[in-house]
């Protein structure tokens, strides 16, 4: 359950960034997760919701996409999604897989705001 | 007003990972080997640690450890035991150790530099899922299992064995009346990370920390201990 812990850690990447944009309202926050983050998306979006109260992003709805782990196999030389987290071999042709291209991704990929127009 | 899309494309956890590849640099120029151990409560990291300090400094190796866990120094007490230097990190309700607690406690380690170490171990709060996430700078993450865990772990905690370096089975004294079935255990565990190191391990009676610490010496580069 650290959940709370990358909650934290969004909204702190955040208002550093948001900083950029005075005045602006955060309305979306999207997250890329690799399948072998660890993270849960429903203890995520829980905690979202009590970690930005108060805060710049208070009302921001967070969208996560979840990205399968990608593996390079040595022994045919092709890229495959993992079929399963039981078994890390290569859905070609069955090798073991230890080159892993992608799944461990926890990033914060971008945010849509409302900025407010400045009066010339 | 209008509506735009900011792309940032940066990573959560972008501060621990700073911070653990500052404490990875400075681990590399002092020459100390550190290792990072995990697992589920319970399984016996303390005690495979309390071997692995006491046999090292008999050895005549420099070694010290970091200990986390929720509350309580019971566990850095029963290290101390070894003569080893020793120090409590209380996460007070936090499920993992992260780098910046690393770093405040090797700050001001009374009597303890790294460039005095050759094997510094960080034995993480028991939990199998988060430390995952938090790099601590380490050279090796460990993975223990004991034989009273079942042999499926591997396959349901596929993020912290997919990420350890080494696995260790503990409490093999036991085995038999657990009904732990050997070949299986060693099947899961190379079926998430495949052709991981294995040590099959006994605190108690001794059985593997032989290897165990073989591995150790050559992990540092060769040295012997």
């Amino acid at each position: 359950m650290h959940e709370l812990s990358i909650a934290a850690s969004i909204v702190d990447a955040l208002t550093e960034s948001a900083a950029a944009y005075p005045g602006a309202r955060v309305k979306e926050v999207r997250l890329r997760v690799g399948a072998l983050a660890s993270v849960i998306e429903d203890s995520l979006q829980f905690c979202w919701g009590i970690t930005v109260e108060g805060t710049p992003l208070e009302g921001s709805k967070l969208v996560v996409k979840i990205l399968p782990v990608v593996a390079h196999c040595a022994a045919c030389g092709k890229d495959g999604e993992l079929e399963s987290l039981q078994s890390f071999r290569c859905p070609h042709c069955g090798e073991p897989a230890t080159d892993l291209r992608q799944g461990r991704e926890l990033e914060i990929d971008s945010i849509e705001i409302d900025e407010v127009e400045e009066k010339v | 007003m209008t509506t735009r899309i900011v792309e940032l494309r940066r990573g959560i956890l972008k501060k621990n990972d700073e911070l653990a590849a500052g404490l990875r640099a400075r681990y590399v120029d002092a020459g100390v080997l550190v290792l990072n151990l995990v697992s589920s409560p319970g399984t016996g990291k303390t005690a495979f640690l309390e071997f692995t300090l006491r046999e090292l400094r008999a050895r005549g190796a420099k070694v010290a450890a970091l200990v986390g866990d929720l509350e309580t120094d019971n566990d850095a007490r029963r290290l101390a035991a070894s003569g080893a230097p020793v120090r409590q990190i209380n996460t007070h309700g936090i499920c993992h150790l992260d780098a910046e607690m690393i770093d405040k406690h090797l700050a001001g380690w009374e009597g303890v530099t790294l460039g005095g170490l050759e094997y510094l171990f960080i034995e993480n709060v028991g939990n199998l899922v988060c430390p995952s996430s938090y790099d601590l700078g380490e050279k090796i993450r460990v993975a223990l299992l004991s034989v009273t865990e079942g042999e499926d772990k591997p396959l349901k905690y596929p993020t912290l064995f997919n990420s350890a370096d080494a696995a260790v089975i503990t409490k093999i004294d036991i085995a038999e009346p657990c009904g732990f079935d050997r070949e299986l255990a060693l099947k899961n565990i190379n079926e998430i990370r495949p052709g991981i190191r294995i040590f099959e391990t006994s605190a108690k009676t001794g059985a593997g920390m032989d290897e165990w610490l073989g591995y150790l010496a050559e992990a540092r580069g060769g040295h012997s201990v």
